[in-house]
């Protein structure tokens, strides 16, 4: 059974934003995300993360001049701890539904407050015999350039499989069809799949 | 991973009935496993085809890949590539098609009259595909060797064969002989035919040279002494050679005719106004007239023989040189004894196989006076029986199968229609008498006749025009160009027309060894066939 490690505090059909439970315990850029609901369970790729003040206005100061490790500043000044927060982007990339898997969007957006989970490898495994959640990934106008968070994604899945090569090379495969005409890119992101 | 038979080597995607299809090649079949002339089946929808591949090609799907292609040390980017944005397509030619109804099964392979559907798969023909197309070796059938690449026999229907006029092409040293030795001996033992053989290079009756080997390999009169008989135009070379010769041909002069001739206008460089000489000598002198005409020498003879003829001096002189030419060769005399076109026949009534040896005799003069004189009086015998038979008396006389050498000679476009070659190629089947033209330049032989050949049996050739030829009027000419183009220059042949169902690239089977011998020999001795005969009639 996965942990929960956040909950969605922005939701809309193709994306939403998750609050981490615990300062920088941020899932890696590409992880493949759930949010379960009693119907539905939605899968979707970490796209964008970062860590902020809480309050907008308030940003933080340096602390650290006069301690030996980042770890110290944070000893000596609990409270930020409090006003800090860690946030994640998701691309929505599926849904599953009775344990069907469905590599499209859903037809609602995931609930505010609703657990997001990170996906455990039998799940990453049952999920990435299809590569068709890349070309939901491709048309996407995420903050950092969607080459990224492909690449991203199939080497974080690559990690779940028995043969990461052969995962890494049909997930190409599936990049050259999908991006048949934009063979710049499609380099672009091959040279981020190599190990 | 060698690509086996039955394995899916990629899918249908465009196509036409005039140009063939076009196949991509799946990711999992390599590119270099396939080679042009390998046989395919197509599985449609509705109808399975048989075709063959006439071109393989590599495409990219982004000229960019062309452009800035990954580097060499990327094997994952050129890995990942392979068979997605590169590929290979194969050109597929279909030939045959069989419809999956019972109707279908039954007919067998039939022309192909359209396309297979779109994403249609490919495989390579397997063995029972091939023997389903070109049969199994039996009693009409010939095994001449395999198809490339592949272990089934490619066998041969030879009365069928029989039936047309042939033709074995190719360049010097591509393996002619061999191949035309393997057709005399399926003639003669699948067929009900006879064969006459005009050997001009010794090679069909007794021991045949071998390129590249050493000494040589047994030819048709040892590994079937019942059925074959060698005649030989010289004696002496023959005993040399240890050639056990059945007959030795003499010809008198009484038996040249003025059509004879003609023949050899432009070999003996005659006028044309010394070809109408000599018939006009013929009328005036009857049967002896070379004799007469060479005799002779009296300037007042001549002066009044040729005035009484209105011929001129010059073309005389011109024609008396010419025959003179033809006096000194050794097998010519006055008067021969027994008369050889008489022999052959009879030979070839009993049912045995004639290899007419020529000795040192291989000018072109020689050969071409001889197997037109031979040929000539024969097909006018056959003619004769024929049309007896016709009239429903006597059964038509066994098929006949001509070969000849050296072809353009005989075959060319300006002696085409006075050689009896010229016309038992057109005339074909009708009179029973058919022709094996063996030759290296096939774009010198008569359009024509090129045309009325059933059967086309073709090693290598290099010639643009010699290629054209041989393929001319073919269904997908330009397809099998590059097959042809492309076999190698020994042991490889490509086969089309009559006698095949769709034209295959075979490589022949072997000669040469104790094994082939004993081979062809098998079911050919008494014993053995008494044996067979026992065995069929009691089960």
């Amino acid at each position: 059974m996965s942990t929960k490690i956040g909950e969605i505090v922005e939701s809309n059909c193709t994306e939403f934003t998750a609050e981490c439970y615990e300062l920088h315990a941020i899932p890696p850029l590409g992880s493949l995300v759930k949010v379960t609901a009693p119907t539905i369970e939605i899968f979707g790729i970490v796209c964008h993360s970062g860590t902020a003040s809480i309050e907008p206005g308030r940003h933080p100061v340096a602390r650290g001049k006069d301690e030996t490790s980042e770890e110290a500043v944070y000893q000596s000044s609990p409270q930020l701890m409090k006003l800090l927060r860690s946030e994640f982007q998701v691309l929505v990339v599926g849904h599953s539904i009775d344990r069907k898997i469905y590599q499209y969007l859903p037809s609602k957006p995931a609930h505010i407050h609703a657990f997001v989970q990170v996906c455990s490898p039998e799940e990453i495994k049952q999920f990435s015999q299809s590569f068709d959640f890349l070309s939901i990934l491709v048309n996407n106008r995420s903050q950092i350039p969607v080459e990224e968070v492909m690449a991203a994604s199939l080497r974080e899945m690559s990690k779940a499989q028995t043969d990461p090569h052969a995962f890494l090379v049909a997930g190409g495969k599936a990049l050259t069809i999908i991006l048949s005409g934009e063979y710049h890119r499609l380099k672009t992101i091959l040279a981020r799949l190599k190990q | 991973m060698e690509t086996q038979p039955n394995q899916n080597l990629g899918i249908v995607v465009t196509g036409s009935v005039e140009k063939g299809t076009e196949v991509r090649l799946d990711s999992s079949a390599s590119v270099e496993d396939m080679v042009v002339g390998r046989y395919v089946t197509i599985e449609g929808k509705k109808r399975r085809f048989f075709g063959m591949v006439t071109d393989i090609s590599l495409g990219v799907t982004d000229e960019e890949i062309t452009i800035s292609p990954p580097d060499t040390s990327d094997a994952f980017t050129a890995e990942i590539l392979e068979g997605t944005a590169t590929y290979g397509s194969l050109h597929v030619l279909p030939m045959l098609t069989i419809a999956g109804d019972a109707k279908g099964i039954i007919e067998g392979p039939q022309p192909v009259k359209t396309v297979p559907s779109h994403f249609s798969q490919v495989k390579l023909a397997s063995e029972a595909d091939m023997e389903q197309v070109f049969g199994k070796e039996d009693a009409a059938r010939f095994f001449i060797g395999n198809p490339l690449d592949m272990e089934t026999k490619l066998c041969l229907n030879l009365e069928e064969l029989v039936k047309r006029s042939n033709g074995i092409f190719g360049k010097s040293g591509t393996g002619k002989t061999f191949l035309t030795r393997l057709l005399l001996i399926g003639i003669l033992q699948k067929s009900k035919a006879t064969n006459l053989i005009f050997d001009m290079h010794n090679e069909y009756g007794w021991a045949g040279s071998f390129e590249g080997g050493k000494g040589g390999v047994k030819a048709l009169k040892q590994l079937f002494p019942s059925k074959v008989a060698v005649f030989t135009l010289d004696e002496e070379n023959s005993r040399h050679r240890g050639v056990s010769t059945d007959f030795v041909v003499r010809i008198g002069y009484d038996e040249i005719e003025p059509e004879d001739i003609a023949l050899l206008r432009q070999t003996l460089n005659l006028t044309e106004q010394a070809v109408e000489a000599v018939y006009q000598l013929k009328r005036h002198f009857g049967k002896g007239w070379m004799q007469k005409t060479l005799d002779i020498s009296d300037a007042d003879d001549v002066e009044t023989l040729l005035q009484g003829m209105n011929i001129h001096e010059s073309s005389f002189a011109n024609l008396k040189r010419g025959l003179a030419t033809i006096r000194r060769l050794p097998f010519l005399m006055p008067h021969a004894q027994i008369n050889a076109v008489d022999t052959i026949l009879g030979y070839l009534d009993r049912g045995m196989n004639v290899v007419l040896e020529f000795g040192r005799h291989r000018d072109i003069t020689t050969y071409m006076l001889v197997a037109n004189m031979l040929a000539r009086r024969i097909y006018q015998r056959y003619q004769e029986k024929t049309e007896v038979a016709m009239a429903g008396k006597v059964t038509p006389p066994t098929p006949l199968v001509i070969t000849i050498e050296e072809a353009h000679k005989f075959l060319n476009h300006e002696i085409a229609n006075q050689t009896i070659f010229g016309e038992i190629a057109r005339e074909m089947r009708k009179y029973n008498v058919t022709l094996l033209v063996i030759d290296q330049r096939p774009s010198a032989i008569d359009e024509e006749i090129m045309s009325q050949l059933g059967t086309k049996i073709t090693c290598l050739l290099d010639n643009e025009r010699d290629i054209d030829s041989v393929l001319a009027g073919v269904n997908g000419k330009n397809d099998l160009k590059t097959v042809l183009a492309r076999l190698a220059p020994k042991q490889q042949a490509l086969i089309f027309g009559h006698a095949v169902p769709m034209p295959v690239a075979f490589r022949p089977r072997d000669w040469g060894t104790a094994k082939s011998y004993e081979e062809f020999s098998r079911g050919d001795s008494p014993e053995k066939k008494a044996e067979k005969d026992i065995e069929e009639l009691f089960g």
